[in-house]
């Protein structure tokens, strides 16, 4: 079996495997080699042909190829080595990782560190055990916009989209504009969990109506899918009896969720976080093995390409000091924590010794939509350090905030986050 | 004097805008955070555009489509009209980004350009 | 078309005994309606080689399955076909009324011959299953029952077959009996006649349907549904033994097996229905048999979330709940093999033997020399996960598609979905390559693999990608090429949900 020496290997070529590489390269680190396992760079992005890519890192609109291609062109101008069609098998603990590809056959990499950047999956229908039978035309949004987008089919044309996630809803106008009959995006809560935007340019533009609180309850059709039954759910995202619709179609779409990537993470022992799906990370996006990095979409979904460059940049710093022994190994942790109106906090935790940068950047999603509320930020000594209104909050677009490193001092033991409606004056 | 409130596209944020207007005339825009709202809500009102984003057939090429995107927003009523030029178009790679596939797009004025980088396969 | 033996289904029971008859110098064809074998009750079902102990000995299913056990063992190493067992089961029970059920089965196990059962008390119990609900009070633990996967065993029973000379035929619906002078002489299908010297029914749930194309019969079949559960691999560790929870009167009780590939699968309940073709789980059951079986046994596992997926399978239950194995009554050369619900699987093989003694004692010129060639096994597939690192990369060197990962889930390259297509018993659609390979067998249900496999498939069997199909006959995968939706003229519905 080949056996490779690197300093630093990045799990995935997409947009994070990107920035952070190159992030690593531009802070020293020399022997770099990502392992893509499509045939070409850009991950994810290479099939999200729409637009709203770029506009706070580049202050540019973009297509996502097109934001790709920026960090493609620069990477293929760097001796930063790249490896296609090769699947990361194992990340093993002694930092070594064992690939395979056509030409390389299994090979195995020494490495002195390791970004995680395998991005993520979609939930299945299996998952949330729809009921009914199994036809044909049923699939993820994410995998048709596969089959629209890169290989040029369609796959139906009457369809229903279940799930007002970002990627259904780009989907509805996809196939729209594709002549296909998109009859209505059913939606489990009360409120889109998609961008509002993605609402008004992919639904309204096209009169396809918004069920919320509906849900799908029977799936139907023997060899390919006949139609679906929908109905009405109550406050506890049950089914009403008696608002039971049948609606025929031939294809359903599911945009009901994104799952963070981890079987290589989770083997190897990395802690995990349960909300997020993704590795425990402190804001160097360190894990809990010190030669391990994650960022992107891995670590915890996003939904702005923006955050996920950003982020990887954090990670490719964090690595190359890493690896040019800059980091001291010591670490003062300090907990971050939050109240039950958060769903999770990116990162998990602080090391306030290791300082990278003058601020540290989080991110974080809420649990239910609210308007007109707080959010704070204070510490073990209940000094507030940061407090920051938000007219709207929603599950669907991630909160970010900076905070001043000098906020963090060495008698900090945890930080707390918090929202609450804003007091009225 | 009427009120009309709108999504901005303008961006990811999709802030909430509120024109007020006499009959076709606006009075006044409020609400907007920055210079992309104020327009998209001058133009929504008057002649709402979009960008349209798709693929077109690409030739010899490594893949089989080429993503593409409306350099600037298209009067959205001619939507349709458009997607159906664009379904017929066939280009030759290899493509570059910004390459212009067809200029004028249905008398838009607006030219078609590619997204993807895109080799050609011997 | 003619031949000697005719066997009409391609479940585990009809590829077992063109598996058996295989050895002997005479034709046989085997047809099969869907479009790859094990499509029936041998595709859903628990996965298991029971040992008998609760089964009820007196019967032929007991007697049958009892049998099948001694030979089960060399017949999967002959095959190359992977299977635990030993591996054992655990009964579980929650009150005094359970451990009287249990006692009574511990008695007819010793009956049927079965050696090391125990009676288990609270410790003893969670000792073995530490993630059991801490309330289950008693537990009978059996030594000898074995999982397996139904589809390898079924297809490698076939490819078997196939090797030594049995023609199999898919796609293939018997339509009629052909009987003349009150012998069964042939069959009528949607691709033509086929002569036959002897006829097999096979035909699992439709077993009645054909028995009845030959004389009146005294049997119906009908579909007992059960539904399960398959859990994610990282569940797989929750358990070590398949776990039944006490049985009621239609069935062996619930159970929670692991898989051998590593999954759990958890199920099922038991609805007699009368449509052969309703395959569609129901909310009602999914979460009858998730708190009445699932969380009742082992609370951890999930409702929903680290479901793989859910299924139904059809139990081909006759009225006599047994099997009914024997020549028909009033018309020669015609044998019915019905009624073959579990222990079916586990059956198979003396079934097959059973079957060939009634096929001797019929009054037909069939020759039972044995085959000079006879091959006793089969050319496995290539299996990377079984190969070491070396082996493989000595694999990808000879061919690099084993090199291409298309499956990322369960880690299968292009390589062995290639070979599965040109297998003896080709895989031509989505399904049946999940079936063979594993690939969209996974967590992700397909969806990073699926638009690979569906290219894999169109180009390997020369057809365009519209004309590849989830599950054979029409079940397409897609619709169109991009743009010639929009290019199509004329009024197109365009009615969208009413709110």
């Amino acid at each position: 079996m080949k056996k490779l020496v690197y300093d630093l290997v990045v799990v995935g070529g997409g947009p994070a495997g990107l920035a952070a590489a190159l992030e690593a390269r531009k802070n020293g680190v020399k022997k770099i080699l990502i392992c893509e396992r499509a045939p070409y760079l850009g991950g994810i992005l290479n099939q999200c042909i729409h637009n709203g890519f770029g506009l706070q890192y580049f202050k540019e609109e973009l297509t996502g190829p097109e934001y790709a291609s920026r960090f493609i062109a620069e990477v293929e101008n760097s001796d930063i080595d790249v490896k296609l069609g090769t699947m990361v098998m194992e990340i093993l603990e002694g930092q070594q990782i064992i690939g395979v590809n056509r030409k390389d056959g299994m090979f195995a990499v020494e490495t002195k560190a390791v970004i995680l950047a395998m991005g993520c999956r979609e939930r299945t229908r299996g998952a949330i055990t729809i009921p009914g039978t199994r036809p044909a035309g049923i699939m993820t949004a994410g995998t048709a916009q596969s089959y629209v987008n890169l290989e040029g089919y369609i796959p139906g044309k009457e369809v229903v989209i279940l799930g007002s996630g970002d990627i259904g809803l780009i989907m509805a106008r996809r196939l729209t504009l594709e002549g296909v009959n998109v009859k209505g995006v059913i939606e489990l809560m009360p409120y889109s969990t998609g961008l509002i935007r993605n609402k008004v340019q992919c639904l309204d533009d096209y009169g396809i109506p918004l069920l919320l609180s509906h849900s799908i309850i029977e799936i139907h059709g023997k060899e390919r899918l006949e139609g679906v039954t929908i109905a009405e759910v109550d406050k506890n995202l049950k089914p009403i009896e008696g608002t039971e619709q049948y609606v025929s179609c031939d294809t359903l779409l599911l945009s009901v969720g994104l799952i963070p990537e981890n079987e290589l993470s989770n083997n190897l022992g990395c802690e995990m976080d349960k909300v997020t799906k993704g590795p425990v990370v402190n804001e160097k996006r360190i894990t809990n093995i010190p030669w391990v990095f994650a960022c992107g979409n891995v670590l915890h979904v996003h939904d702005l390409v923006d955050n996920v460059t950003q982020e990887a940049e954090i990670a490719g710093k964090a690595a190359a000091a890493f690896i040019n022994n800059e980091m001291n190994k010591e670490e003062k942790v300090v907990e971050i924590t939050h109240d039950k109106n958060i769903g999770y906090v990116v990162p998990q935790r602080i090391d306030a010794l290791n300082n990278q940068g003058k601020v540290v950047k989080f991110f974080l999603r809420v649990k239910n939509p609210d308007e007109d509320v707080k959010l704070i930020v204070k510490d073990n000594f209940d000094h507030t350090l940061l407090s920051l209104s938000k007219s709207i909050v929603e599950p669907g677009t991630m909160v970010t905030f900076n905070l001043p490193r000098k906020f963090v001092t060495k008698d900090t033991s945890s930080i707390d986050i918090s929202i609450s409606k804003e007091q009225p004056q | 004097m009427e009120e009309k409130k709108i999504i901005c596209i303008g961006c990811p944020k999709g802030c909430a805008l509120t024109i007020k207007h006499t009959g076709k005339t606006i009075n006044e825009i409020c609400d907007y955070n920055c210079k992309i709202g104020l327009e998209y809500a001058e133009n929504e009102f008057v002649q709402p555009k979009r960008i349209i984003t798709t693929t077109v057939k690409l030739k010899s090429g490594y893949l089989p489509f080429v993503p593409v995107k409306t350099k600037e927003p298209v009067n959205k009523e001619k939507i349709f009209e458009i997607m159906k030029v664009i379904s017929k178009l066939e280009i030759e790679s290899p493509v570059k980004v910004g390459d212009v596939v067809l200029s004028d797009l249905a008398g838009t004025g607006v030219d078609l350009v590619c997204t993807r980088n895109i080799q050609k396969v011997s | 078309m003619k031949t000697d033996v005719l066997i009409i289904g391609g479940g585990v029971i009809g590829a077992s005994i063109a598996h058996q008859l295989a050895k002997y110098n005479m034709d046989i064809i085997l047809v099969e309606k869907a479009s790859d074998v094990c499509m029936g009750t041998s595709k859903a079902n628990s996965a298991m080689i029971h040992s008998g102990f609760n089964i009820d000995g007196e019967k032929l299913k007991g007697k049958l399955a009892l049998e099948a056990n001694k030979v089960i063992k060399e017949l999967c190493d002959d095959l190359s076909v992977g299977y635990v067992k030993p591996l054992g089961s655990i009964t579980v029970g929650f009150d005094e009324t359970d451990l009287e059920k249990m006692k009574k089965t511990f008695e007819n196990g010793t009956k049927n011959g079965i050696k090391g059962m125990k009676l288990l008390n609270q410790k003893e119990l969670h000792e073995m299953e530490p993630h059991l609900n801490p309330e289950a009070k008693y537990g009978l633990f059996e030594p000898e029952t074995g999982i397996i996967n139904p589809f390898e065993y079924t297809v490698a029973l076939a490819e078997n077959a196939v090797l030594n000379g049995t023609k199999v035929m898919l796609e293939t619906e018997v339509l009629d009996i052909i009987i003349e002078n009150k012998t069964a002489k042939g069959v009528k299908t949607n691709k033509g006649d086929i002569e036959a010297k002897v006829i097999i029914n096979a035909a699992g749930l439709y077993a009645d349907k054909i028995a009845s194309m030959v004389e009146e019969i005294d049997f119906d079949i009908k579909p007992r549904k059960g539904q399960y559960f398959l859990y994610d691999k990282k569940w797989g560790k929750i358990l070590t033994y398949p776990i039944y929870s006490a049985p009621t009167k239609v069935s062996k009780g619930m159970i929670i097996v692991p898989t051998i590939d590593g999954n759990i699968l958890a199920g099922s309940n038991a609805e007699i229905i009368d449509d052969k073709t309703d395959l569609g789980t129901t909310s009602k059951a999914l979460n009858e048999i998730y708190i009445n079986a699932i969380s009742h046994l082992f609370p951890e596992l999930p409702r929903m979330g680290d479901v793989i997926t859910t299924f139904t399978g059809l139990r081909a239950a006759s009225t006599s709940e047994d099997f009914i194995i024997e020549p028909a009554k009033t018309v020669k050369g015609f044998i019915n093999v019905a009624g073959i619900q579990s222990p079916g699987l586990t059956s198979a093989p003396a079934i097959a033997i059973m079957v060939e003694g009634l096929v001797r004692e019929l009054d037909v010129d069939l020759d039972f020399s044995p085959k000079a060639n006879y091959e006793k096994g089969r050319q496995a597939p290539v299996a990377l996960a079984d190969l070491s690192y070396e082996e493989r990369t000595d694999l990808i060197e000879k061919n690099p598609d084993f090199g291409e990962i298309v499956c990322r889930c369960e880690s299968v390259s292009k390589g062995e979905i290639i070979n599965a297509i040109h297998r003896p018993i080709p895989a031509t659609n989505m399904d049946a390559i999940k079936r063979r390979v594993r690939a969209g067998m996974g967590r992700c249900q397909g969806g990073f693999c699926g638009p690979k496999v569906l290219n894999i498939l169109s180009k390997e069997l020369q057809i365009s990608p519209l004309e590849v199909t989830q599950k054979g006959n029409k079940s397409f995968v897609l619709a169109f090429k991009n743009k010639e939706l929009s290019l199509e003229e004329g009024d197109r519905n365009h009615e969208k949900i009413s709110i």
